[in-house]
């Protein structure tokens, strides 16, 4: 593999707490090699202002992998970036040639308020767990696993909806703020699955109503979320919860 | 003066024995009783949520700013159980015996025997609890094969095992937070143990986002904060895996378990350049279908397609045929190190070897063909059906390697070298998962139990929920039982107090050193030293030299340091400073044990002790022992020895071939 060398001008949103105004900061890295990762130029920066005695860059991140949902940048525009079916942390220089602009910006959205540069505070994603995001079962309930047999597509469907990794990319790109992917992620993911039946009404009135109270928007099907989404998470699973909703609604005994 | 609890009794009974017997805690009592959890990964989560079911006052602790995205998310390959699905011969005792030997015979017999028996409840539990594991036509649970053994018993979701598991956990976590059972304290990282009258009593935790200090009491602390393999600056590990709750607990008493062994990983992706900040597995399960070669010419600098049959070496069938590919990591990682410095090693830096999937592709593809009845397929067809099959099982993971490395690996094989992963090393607990600190108890990776000196595939996973799930919900009542009488110790305590200040000091004295280099130029240091001289091969002279440079490195790290920013914000620099500083004592440790271990078992290779064959040379006589060590202050340690005694499975000079 060749490695290339490339000199950017980032513009970077700095807010020192969630009461700072904000603004944009301009930045020049250079030597950057295109085999690095997208945060690795990151450090190099934060490296840079740190040996200049100026205040590094904070952002969220942790696995590197493309897994833990961690990382969140607005980049140019689009959340994670360029790339498709991609986190911030797995996106490679290789995407940029030598003289490009890049505009860096956190999530923005009510319900994630930034906490500090590009770092969000999405503790609403855990609330709306909390509203009915499982299966109440407690531990040493379990039957012998293979006496409830499920048919593989069910598994394999409930599986691609599970992938989702709750970084909020989806609430990021939508116009409304809406957090119906994320959300559908988590109803499909469970009602999908024989285990899921029990609670399959009292969890999508519940979970959505949360949704609702922690400010996020509604969604009108624009599908920016999906285009986004690092785990293609596709909008079927929001067609899946509107009718796991209105049949919860049409034969609710209460 | 280690007293490791193991109930008496055959092997197979000591644990029905132990429950059987212990101490119970009646449910009105259990709602007085208040536990503290660092860390929510496989471990933390399971135990916060069985703990909260069960009645008591949990207080769960991350780092993160989620539990869910604590590190036990990026496992991939899957999680072992002793079910026998397969109906190839596995059992309870296979997998208690394939661990133990694994582990060079370095792990305690008792603990690795109960872990097999819960294994097949873990799978139950997560079932249960909408785990979406991968499945057959027939709608039953499917198996893979995983290093170091000749059954099929991993389970698995695609190659995000780790994900489906741990959002299992952090639901049922979730489910007991709404239910007011357990206080989620996330961005909070714990920075001391409040020990009172002897006893672990609470935490001093630092909120990260404020900076400011908290004091939490508990009738008793978990600490499940995992491994502490970014030791080595570069490994497996998320950026901010770290060693310091555990570290604080072995200073404040709690012993240390062979800090040495650590798990060197074979199959990761290779350093790319000076600006790496972490590395990539690429997971043990590509072993299944992949086979690993180097050319059998030295400096061979042909492409890999190029080179002909004929003059690949697949290096692990030649040496080890009984398990070719799948042998052990400590095995697999020691060979590909041992044909990379002998000069066949491929790729820009020749620190690396090829883990080839054209074999698998044209098999599975003709399977397609049999399977589909197809007539006169070319060969394209062949191989086009052959990567469907390939995408399927394991396309996240060649995902993943293109877009790190921008090669594509269903055309050229995938370029692997070992890197640092997991520490089977960890704060020695007995039986019951409790330290040496009484009230005090460690689970999953960051204690030392269950690998011994090496851990195999897809165990980690089993042993963090198995500690969570069904170990601790018994054990614990052995000790609070004892403690129901205990009220809750106002926070104002002297020992709050005095613990508070010192974790301030502390944090004062680092931000006044306003010295020139940053955390990230001394961690990197740091880990060089470490991989250089306590790596996959150590030796007398280095160990003794990593030991000066690692004191040296830490005067300069507390004279010269820069942090910028202020104490009382979201100050990540200063969260980082907090953990190498501890990395750096905890190296110390890490070289001094591998000095005194000279000895060569699982992922600890001294060079002075090997066969003829280059395999590792165990000597049973005089370290058939777990290293368990005292901290006595700044560079002093007293080791106390706990040995091991095989009743079950006899040690015997492991053999892969």
């Amino acid at each position: 593999m060749s490695s290339n060398t490339m000199n950017l001008t980032l513009k970077v949103w700095k807010q020192k707490n969630s009461q700072d105004t904000g603004h944009f900061e301009t930045y020049q890295v250079k030597n950057i090699s295109d085999e690095m990762s997208f945060l690795e130029m990151f450090d190099v920066l934060n490296e840079e202002l740190i040996a200049e005695g100026k205040e590094p860059i904070t952002f969220d991140h942790d696995c590197r992998e493309g897994i833990c949902g961690a990382c969140s940048m607005y980049i140019d525009g689009k959340p994670h970036g360029p790339w498709l079916a991609n986190t911030t942390c797995q996106l490679h220089m290789r995407a940029y040639k030598d003289g490009d602009t890049i505009v860096v910006e956190p999530w923005r959205a009510n319900a994630f308020p930034v906490i500090k540069d590009l770092m969000v505070d999405r503790t609403a994603f855990d609330r709306i767990i909390q509203a009915g995001g499982y299966i109440s079962v407690n531990t040493g309930n379990a039957q012998d696993a293979n006496n409830l047999p499920i048919e593989k597509q069910l598994a394999d469907d409930s599986f691609a909806a599970a992938a989702c990794i709750g970084c909020g990319a989806c609430v990021a790109a939508c116009k409304n703020s809406s957090a119906m992917l994320f959300l559908s992620a988590k109803v499909s993911h469970l009602a999908l699955l024989p285990q899921g039946e029990p609670e399959r009404k009292i969890r999508v009135t519940n979970m959505l109503a949360q949704m609702d109270k922690e400010g996020f928007g509604a969604c009108t099907n624009t599908g920016a979320c999906e285009a986004v989404c690092p785990k293609e998470i596709s909008l079927t699973n929001i067609s899946r919860l509107n009718k796991e909703y209105l049949l919860a609604g049409l034969t609710s005994e209460k | 003066m280690l007293n490791s609890k193991i109930p008496s009794g055959p092997l197979d009974q000591k644990w029905t024995e132990f429950k059987g017997h212990c101490k119970l805690v009646n449910p009105a009592n259990k709602r007085k009783l208040e536990i503290i959890i660092v860390g929510t990964g496989l471990a933390g989560a399971s135990a916060a949520s069985s703990l909260g079911e069960l009645g008591y006052k949990v207080k769960a602790f991350c780092f993160q700013d989620s539990p869910r995205r604590a590190h036990s998310i990026a496992a991939q390959g899957g999680i072992n159980a002793a079910k026998n699905y397969q109906n190839d011969g596995d059992s309870v005792f296979r997998l208690f015996y394939d661990t133990i030997k694994g582990g060079d015979y370095r792990a305690r017999e008792a603990n690795v025997h109960r872990l097999a028996e819960v294994s097949g409840n873990i799978i139950d539990q997560c079932v249960a609890a909408g785990v979406p594991f991968a499945r057959e036509y027939g709608g039953l649970l499917s198996n893979r094969s995983f290093g170091g053994t000749q059954v099929q018993r991993t389970f698995y979701a695609a190659g995000q095992t780790g994900q489906q598991l741990l959002i299992g956990a952090y639901q049922s976590l979730e489910r007991q937070v709404a239910l007011g059972n357990v206080t989620m304290y996330s961005r909070h990282e714990m920075l001391d143990i409040v020990k009172i009258d002897g006893k672990a009593r609470g935490i001093i935790a630092r909120n990260l986002v404020t900076g400011k200090l908290e004091r939490h009491f508990g009738h008793a602390v978990l600490l499940c904060s995992g491994g502490y393999g970014n030791v080595f600056y570069l490994s497996t590990n998320a950026m901010g895996s770290n060693v310091t709750a555990a570290w604080k607990a072995h200073l404040k008493g709690a012993f240390f378990g062979n800090p040495c062994f650590t798990q060197i990983h074979p199959t990761c992706i290779p350093v790319s350049g000076d600006h790496q900040s972490k590395l990539t597995l690429m997971s043990e399960s590509l072993r299944n279908d992949g086979r690993i070669w180097v050319p059998k010419k030295q400096n061979d600098t042909r492409r890999p397609n190029e080179i002909p049959e004929e003059e690949r070496d697949y290096y692990l069938e030649r040496r080890y045929p009984a398990f070719g590919n799948l042998v052990p990591r400590d095995v697999a990682s020691r060979a590909a190190k041992e044909r990379c410095d002998a000069g066949y090693g491929v790729g820009t830096s020749k620190q690396a070897v090829y883990l080839d999937y054209a074999d698998a592709i044209h098999r599975y593809g003709k399977g397609e063909v049999n399977k589909r009845n197809l007539e006169n397929v070319s060969e394209e067809e062949v191989i086009r059906l052959g990567k469907e099959v390939v995408k399927e099982k394991y396309g996240n993971l060649f995902d993943m390697y293109e877009k790190i490395t921008g090669e594509n690996p269903y055309e050229v094989p995938m370029r692997i070298y070992p890197a640092v992963h997991y520490t089977m090393g960890g704060l020695w607990v007995d039986y019951e998962l409790m330290t040496s600190v009484q009230g005090l108890y460690c689970l999953g990776e960051a204690n030392f139990s269950d690998h011994g000196a090496n851990r195999l595939g897809a165990s980690a996973l089993m042993q963090g929920l198995a500690d969570g799930y069904f170990v601790i919900p018994y054990t614990i009542g052995n000790y609070l039982a004892d403690e129901i009488m205990t009220k809750a110790i106002p926070t104002d305590h002297p020992a709050f107090v005095e613990a508070e200040k010192e974790v301030a000091d502390r944090i004062n004295r680092l931000m006044n050193i306003k010295g020139k280099q940053s955390v990230e130029s001394l961690h990197k240091r740091l880990g060089k030293i470490m991989w250089d001289k306590c790596g996959m091969a150590r030796n007398e002279a280095g160990l003794k030299e990593a030991i000066v440079e690692i004191q040296a490195l830490r005067k300069e790290f507390w004279s010269d340091l820069r942090i910028p920013g202020t104490i009382e914000e979201m100050n990540p620099e200063l969260d980082k400073a907090n953990r190498v500083a501890d990395f750096i004592e905890l190296g110390e440790l890490m070289c001094l044990d591998a000095l005194n271990r000279r000895e060569s078992c699982g992922g600890h290779f001294r060079e002075e002790s090997q066969t003829e064959e280059g395999e590792a040379k165990r000597n049973d006589d005089e370290f058939s022992y777990v290293a368990a060590w005292e901290y006595k202050g700044e560079h002093q340690w007293e080791l106390h020895k706990e040995a091991l005694n095989f009743e079950v499975a006899k040690p015997t000079q492991r053999s892969y071939k």
